[in-house]
């Protein structure tokens, strides 16, 4: 049985070093960098601080030279799961490749090591490429005007649901309620909240989608908006959506799209066209900026016309006029939210994602999503015959199944993530959406080639066999990690969240 | 199109799989009166080779640290960058993971995150500190938000000698949530007026920023005294990361929060982002911090190991009651300071932080010895400072300009400056000669 | 499913939590079910003594690696006990949910409220309900 994985062996590359802490490294004498001795004379900070503001020692950091750093990370490095080392099919991720071309052009000096508050005469082939991107991406979502400073998703959220209730208060009204689908990633409620909003959920329907007449029994005159992802997390078109937001709109709300899964839908329809009144696009997602661990990323929000006064400061603008030529930083919005990010936003996802449009054109963008959606559709069909799919209608970019059909093997999909890594595959997102049990949901992106796919659903097939047969095996995978399954329970409970040179109890 | 494996027999294979008949076919769930029937309106595909000649021409337009000489700061500072951070920074391993939700096969994340954290409390004076937040600016305005909830109680007093944007990004943040935000004002020496009488039961937290926007070292002991009487937090931000290593800690100076930009820890200036907030804090808070936490654990052979822990607090479980929507953070950079740190280390940390402190003073000197300039400030500053030029900031910059120098920052629109003023930021970057060159030309000499 | 005990010695909301009644001392905890559900407990909140609920009033959570939980208020009453143990050993919860996981005691003002929640066989039946829908 356990013979199986050895055809498709995990890490593999022959080596798997321990590494202890940079802190355990630590040599007192050693450095990894040669700082310049001064070439003005030195300050002596005793004569110019009091004793008690200076500090004679930072204990929190190592001795390590610059040997010990390279190996140290270079070692950390191989254990971890990478898009560059296989499929990473976290559903609602979009787990992409990440072209070598982007990292280029984000790394030309006149990108990286320029400043955000250098003159703006200094800053015009920033301003333009700015400038381009939100046109680009006003083009691709069909909304009027974009601002790409949001550093993520989640502040995107943030930022659009600001510029709602801007647009409300401007009005003269008081509306205290936001409406999101039960299937909702968990940052729109928490997006909700910080702009003092109550959440009220609204279920979907038995068919996964969300239907207008639920839409209308939640409206009110109360209701700011609504919060909808499209597709969903279950990967289904909303295909109701455009009379939910007529519905919306009827009641003086506005509606709000979550963007996570724009990969769906490009060059297909536009959220813009819909009816969605203001959205985010996460850039690394849908346009291939890598997501480094846990960020960064970019949440440009674009918006319709009756939220461009609230556009937060500064706005992007080409000169016209006796203006001149060029480009020019506008904080003349006297309705503007104001500001959300230090600067002008992550700058460098701005490169990648410029340079991703740029790289595919109209008809890549095009097929990047038909790839996606075939990839996910390909996957669902082969996969049906092991798998519950709960809802089973064709799908976009993704598919969500259950463990359900293995519920009696007392195998859990938990389980099939953790015996999933044994064959060479990061796990999809699981438990999520909440609303399907044991959810497994499955976003391959148009990266992975049909014959990647297939080894996927054999190792797929192979553990839902393995789960009838030898159920042991795969509730205790992973077998062939570093670390075996790790206990988060003691991690909660006795929490040490720092190295500390003491022994501890 | 090279990032896409299918050949068109590839897809019909799978189109009979699945058993459709077309790609179109496949998006049928989308109304037709909703497709968008015509090709996007953007560029055609470019190859490689026409882009970077397209993208080197829109860089070459952008003023750079290797087209300047630089003396700009201001909440970005420019640092040198060891080789090694980007060798390793840009290992795919790194770059092209995701949040490491996955323990077993994420432990080169997990660990390096759980280096950070110990590293940013050994800076900050700190037991905690989380994986990083956008940046300065939203890690201060979290950290009101933590001191609100911690407080239960809605004012903030801030020090109107905060960086205007790190302000303004506290205003945005607080502005649907019924929180008030008082303005301290700033003294004479530059530095933030007492604050006794500024703070009352009724205040959730003080904000300083240590140094602060004009370049003066804040005094915190006396701030958190008058913070601590009323039963309110002390929150210091810190944009310039690398004074810490000159400066006592904040969180052994009274601060109950810390937190700030570390971009000045290896991460390129890169025209405002990304870069990597970070935010520090008392063991009593850890449940009101906002974002992720790596903690320690074994897995079931007793082998240690790293985890993402206390996740009730965050968006995914707690939805509208998380503390912070926050979900994708700075992972990356967050690697890049680490790896920075490691590199500098105990040592060459302070070293370079006294050499940035010295290359300051001896501008300074130069400053205080050439006619028309003058420092109006009298508290004492770390790598930046308030400048008083003899005509305008703008003239003078645009002097410096001239001479080949990004020079500092006009303040002209501040509040209570004595005179045309700019800022100045003088890093292991300045040469002796191009602050000699920069104090010559600010002061319409050159 | 798996095994849970139902006191019968307790009454329950439809919330999960359990009251015993002794005079008009209330003690209050989660039922074995509940516990069950959320898995392995790291984490109690819990309101200091001298804390005034209303029935129905939430007054501190239970949390598990990936999941937390709202308690509420049996009945209303006064905050006299609070199980401290709680706060080093939450895990005495998942052991022993109707004894020494106990989480705090009231005293009650209308003990007759106990008369209004479930008894163990209508809890039985409730908890029956929602694994079935699951």
């Amino acid at each position: 049985m356990s013979d199986r994985r050895a055809a498709v062996a995990n890490t593999g590359n022959g080596f798997s070093y321990e590494e202890p802490l940079l802190f355990e490294r630590s040599q007192a004498g050693r450095v990894g960098h040669s700082v310049p001795e001064p070439d003005v004379p030195a300050a002596d900070p005793a004569a110019l601080f009091p004793a008690e503001a200076l500090r004679d020692d930072i204990p929190g950091l190592p001795e390590v030279s610059e040997v010990d750093v390279v190996r140290h990370f270079t070692r950390l490095s191989t254990w971890n799961a990478a898009v560059d080392l296989g499929l990473y099919p976290l559903g609602s991720c979009t787990m992409k490749y990440n072209p070598k071309l982007n990292e280029r052009a984000a790394r030309l000096p006149g990108f990286a090591v320029a400043h955000p508050m250098q003159p703006v005469a200094l800053q015009q082939g920033f301003l333009q490429l700015c400038h381009e991107l939100e046109a680009q991406l006003a083009e691709i979502s069909g909304m009027d005007r974009v601002t790409l400073q949001p550093a993520a998703g989640a502040q995107g959220e943030l930022a659009g649901l600001m510029m709602i209730r801007a647009y409300h208060e401007q009005r003269g009204e008081k509306r205290h309620r936001v409406l999101v689908p039960d299937s909702a990633h968990g940052t729109n409620p928490a997006s909700a909240a910080l702009n003092g909003y109550e959440v009220q959920s609204v279920p979907s329907g038995d068919d996964g989608v969300l239907h207008p007449e639920a839409v209308a029994a939640a409206m009110g005159d109360d209701v700011a908006g609504l919060m909808i992802t499209n597709p969903n997390t279950l990967g289904l078109f909303e295909e109701h959506i455009a009379r939910i937001c007529e519905i919306v709109h009827a009641g003086g709300g506005l509606v709000y799209g979550d963007g996570a899964n724009l990969n769906a839908l490009l060059g297909m329809t536009r959220p813009g066209d819909l009816g969605i009144d203001a959205m985010h696009i996460n850039l690394h997602k849908t346009f291939s900026t890598p997501h480094g661990g846990g960020g960064p990323g970019a949440g440009p929000v674009g918006v319709k016309n009756i939220l461009a006064p609230y556009l937060p400061t500064p706005v992007v603008r080409k000169r016209s006029g006796d203006e001149g030529e060029g480009f020019t930083l506008d904080y003349d919005f006297p309705h503007s939210i104001g500001r959300l990010h230090a600067n002008m936003g992550n700058v460098g996802m701005f490169v990648r994602a410029w340079t991703y449009i740029r790289t595919l054109g109209p008809e890549g963008l095009r097929r990047s999503t038909e790839i996606a959606v075939l990839n996910a559709n390909y996957l669902m069909a082969r996969l049906r015959s092991e798998y519950h799919v709960p809802y089973d209608r064709p799908v976009m970019h993704e598919c969500v199944l259950s463990d359900k059909s293995l519920q009696e093997t007392g195998v859990t999909t938990h389980d099939i993530a953790k015996r999933l890594i044994d064959y060479g595959y990061h796990p999809p997102t699981v438990y999520f959406p909440l609303i399907v049990p044991g959810a497994i949901m499955i976003e391959p992106t148009e990266s992975e080639s049909l014959e990647g796919l297939d080894r996927f659903v054999d190792a797929m097939c192979a553990i839902a066999e393995e789960a009838r047969e030898d159920p042991e095996l795969v509730r205790s995978a992973p077998h062939h990690t570093r670390r075996t399954r790790l206990d988060e329970t003691r991690a909660a409970r006795q929490t040490v969240l720092r190295w500390q040179p003491e022994p501890r109890d | 199109m090279r990032y896409i494996a299918h050949t068109e027999r590839d897809v019909q294979r799978m189109l009979d799989a699945i058993g459709a008949e077309s790609l179109d076919a496949l998006f049928a769930s989308i109304p037709e009166k909703h497709r968008l029937n015509r090709a996007l309106d953007l560029a055609p595909a470019a190859t490689e080779q026409e882009l970077l000649g397209e993208l080197s021409g829109l860089a070459a337009r952008n003023a750079n640290l290797e087209s300047h000489a630089w003396f700009l700061g201001a909440g970005v500072y420019p640092h040198f960058v060891p080789s090694a951070v980007d060798a390793l920074v840009s290992r795919a391993e790194f770059t092209t993971a995701y949040t490491p939700y996955q323990p077993e096969i994420s432990q080169g994340t997990l660990q390096a995150i759980f280096e950070w954290q110990t590293m940013i409390c050994g800076l900050t004076g700190c037991e905690v500190a989380n994986a990083s937040m956008y940046d300065g600016a939203s890690a201060t305005a979290e950290a009101a938000l933590m001191a609100m909830r911690s407080t239960r109680r809605n004012r903030i007093v801030a020090s109107e000698a905060l960086h205007p944007h790190t302000r303004e990004v506290l205003e945005t943040y607080l502005d649907g949530l019924r929180a008030e935000i008082v303005t301290t004002p700033r003294d004479a020496t530059g530095r933030t007026a007492p604050l006794a009488d500024r703070v009352d039961a009724e205040t959730a937290c003080v904000i300083l920023q240590q140094p602060n926007f004009f370049g003066a070292v804040e005094e915190l002991q006396a701030a958190a005294a008058a913070a601590a009487a009323h039963g309110a937090l002390l929150v210091v931000t810190v944009n310039e990361a690398l004074s810490l290593a000159l400066f006592a800690p904040p969180g052994e100076n009274g601060a109950d929060i810390v937190c700030g930009e570390a971009q000045s820890f290896g991460v390129p200036m890169s025209l405002g982002g990304p870069h990597v907030g970070f935010l520090a804090t008392r063991r009593k808070l850890v449940r009101q911090l906002p974002g992720r936490l790596v903690g320690e654990t074994v897995d079931t052979e007793g082998r240690r190991g790293y985890v993402l822990t206390l996740a009730t607090r965050e968006q995914h479980i707690r939805r509208e009651r998380a503390t912070s929507n926050i979900c994708t953070n700075q992972g990356l950079c967050l690697l890049m300071a680490t790896v920075y740190l490691a590199l500098l280390g105990r040592r060459g940390l302070g070293k370079l932080a006294a050499l940035n402190l010295s290359k300051a003073e001896y501008a300074k000197a130069r400053i205080r010895e050439t006619p028309g300039l003058s420092l109006p400030f009298e508290a004492p500053t770390f790598n930046e400072f308030t400048v008083g030029v003899p005509d305008s900031g703008e003239a003078a910059l645009a002097r410096a300009q001239a001479a080949g120098l990004v020079g500092g920052l006009d303040l002209a629109g501040f509040a209570g400056m004595p005179g045309p003023a700019v800022l100045v930021c003088t890093t292991e970057l300045a040469s002796r000669d191009a602050i000699d060159t920069l104090v010559a030309s600010l002061g319409g000499q050159s | 499913m798996a095994e849970y005990e139902i006191s019968e010695e307790m009454n329950y909301t439809r919330s999960d939590e359990w009251v015993r009644l002794e005079g008009s001392r209330a003690t209050v905890g989660i039922s074995d079910y509940a516990q069950h559900q959320l898995g392995d407990i790291v984490f109690v909140e819990l309101p200091e003594s001298g804390t005034e609920l209303a029935a129905g009033e939430a007054f501190g959570v239970v949390e598990s690696v990936k999941a937390v939980s709202d308690l509420y208020a049996p009945v209303a009453g006064k905050v006299v006990e609070v199980n401290e143990s709680l706060s080093d050993s939450p895990e005495q919860i998942n052991a022993s949910a109707y004894g020494e996981g106990w989480l705090l005691v009231l005293e009650c003002a209308d003990p007759s409220q106990v008369e209004g929640l479930l008894d163990a066989e209508a809890y039985r039946a409730h908890v029956a309900q929602r694994d079935d829908a699951a």
